[in-house]
């Protein structure tokens, strides 16, 4: 059986890479399975749930918003966090969130600052959505 | 000759010299250790970034985006990246040589760094904008720069954006690089820094039958809408890389200076002890020589 070559960058690392035999990616349009012989493709992506199978195994990974390239051999993901589900505090995140919101509800940042916490607010919440699913 | 108390004077001051540019020696080591990782950690992501461009790039043409669209180059935009303090041997030098190359009348700059902006008014050059920036700046503090950059190139002001840096190639070496950003052309990148990732992709890619490689590439939602999210993207990352680059530049080069400032500090030392005890000596025997003279005298 023939396998995807996986790899997730981040800024600040190269997150995961390895041979996978099938990947699934929130997409803006919704989430897509891709699996080997996919056509060359591109999305963007958006933060939530990454879901492949390594032999056999299912692996889980929060990450961010970004891009998705796709050809028929190899997947590449760009984006800003990646962590596997296991790696996730979940009450460091809770508490982020947390932070987040009353920050957002206290209304004193500029805008380029609301943009930036909205975005790691919806990483936060990804995170979460990833750690609490059974 | 000089008097001992003179060379006395001098050692003491070269010494205290040595001492604080050991101290900033230290300083700069430390801040280079983080400023390299910083600049070196987003390596992999911009390869990969790049690899991506490359290929979109294959099949889609020059015309469909503003910011891949080369026009007649009337105007330049050149971004200055230098430091903001001085003391780092001939880093900045190095980099205002080649901008003073340019032409005054088509080329327009922003500068980051103090010595850059300093250089562009003293020379009469025209600067639309200069930065500052923390030794550790984040992309956030950084897409002001690139964005300035993007509005004066989608708004016709400029034809061409152009950055002039610092290349950190190793800790003794860094090299300035004059680079296009904008149109984004795909050509360059995908020569630059090959590292292993970067080989083992392009492996990949070659493995492929070429019939698919240039078969049809799916967009989604739309060709534009993706190109309008990842190009821009892509431009503020390389923008915000190169800045980290300039930072590792600058501390490995003020760390080597210092260095260099504190050997020949300690070797003026030695030269200068040598010289004093000569000094002593010389005039001990003087003042032997006058008792002994003075003894004879007196028998």
């Amino acid at each position: 059986m023939s396998t995807l070559h996986l790899q997730i960058v981040t800024p600040e690392a190269l997150a995961f890479q390895a041979e996978v035999s099938d990947v699934l990616v929130p997409g803006v349009e919704g989430e897509l399975g891709i699996l080997p012989q996919h056509v060359p493709f591109m999305t963007q992506i958006l933060p939530g749930e990454l879901r492949f199978h390594q032999q056999g195994k299912e692996i889980r990974f929060a990450v961010g918003g970004g891009f998705l390239e796709v050809r028929p051999d190899r997947v590449s993901v760009l984006t800003d966090m990646a962590m596997e589900a296991g790696e996730i505090n979940e009450q460091e995140v809770l508490t982020e969130i947390a932070e987040a919101q009353e920050v957002i509800k206290a209304n004193r940042l500029s805008k380029e600052e609301l943009a930036t916490l909205e975005d790691s607010l919806q990483r936060s919440l990804a995170k979460l959505r990833v750690k609490q699913r059974p | 000759m000089p008097n001992t108390r003179d060379i006395r004077r001098r050692i003491k001051s070269v010494k205290s010299t040595a001492q604080i540019t050991k101290a900033m020696e230290m300083v700069a080591a430390s801040k280079m250790r983080r400023a390299q990782q910083a600049a070196t950690a987003g390596r992999p992501y911009g390869e990969v970034l790049n690899d991506v461009l490359v290929s979109l790039c294959d099949h889609i043409d020059e015309e469909a985006h503003p910011l891949l669209a080369r026009r007649d180059v009337k105007k330049t935009l050149v971004l200055l990246l230098t430091s903001d303090k001085g003391l780092c041997g001939a880093l900045n030098t190095h980099v205002l040589r080649d901008a003073a190359l340019l032409d005054h009348q088509s080329t327009l700059f922003i500068a980051l760094g103090r010595k850059g902006s300093a250089f562009l008014q003293r020379t009469g050059y025209r600067m639309i904008a200069d930065f500052s920036l923390p030794d550790h700046p984040t992309s956030a503090q950084t897409k002001p720069i690139s964005q300035l950059c993007l509005d004066q190139f989608l708004s016709g002001a400029v034809d061409r954006v152009t950055i002039l840096y610092p290349k950190f190639i190793n800790t003794l070496i860094q090299r300035p690089l004059h680079l296009q950003l904008l149109p984004i052309t795909m050509e360059r990148k995908s020569g630059e820094t090959p590292s292993a990732l970067a080989s083992s992709t392009s492996s990949s890619r070659k493995a492929l039958p070429d019939g698919e490689a240039t078969g049809e590439y799916l967009f989604e939602p739309t060709v534009e809408s993706v190109l309008d999210a990842i190009l821009p993207y892509s431009f503020h990352f390389e923008v915000f890389q190169k800045i980290l680059e300039e930072r590792a530049s600058e501390q490995s080069a003020r760390m080597v200076a210092m260095k260099a400032a504190t050997d020949n500090a300690k070797k003026l030392v030695k030269d200068l002890t040598l010289e004093y005890n000569k000094a002593r000596q010389a005039s001990i025997t003087t003042e032997l020589l006058e008792i002994t003279t003075a003894q004879m005298v007196l028998n």
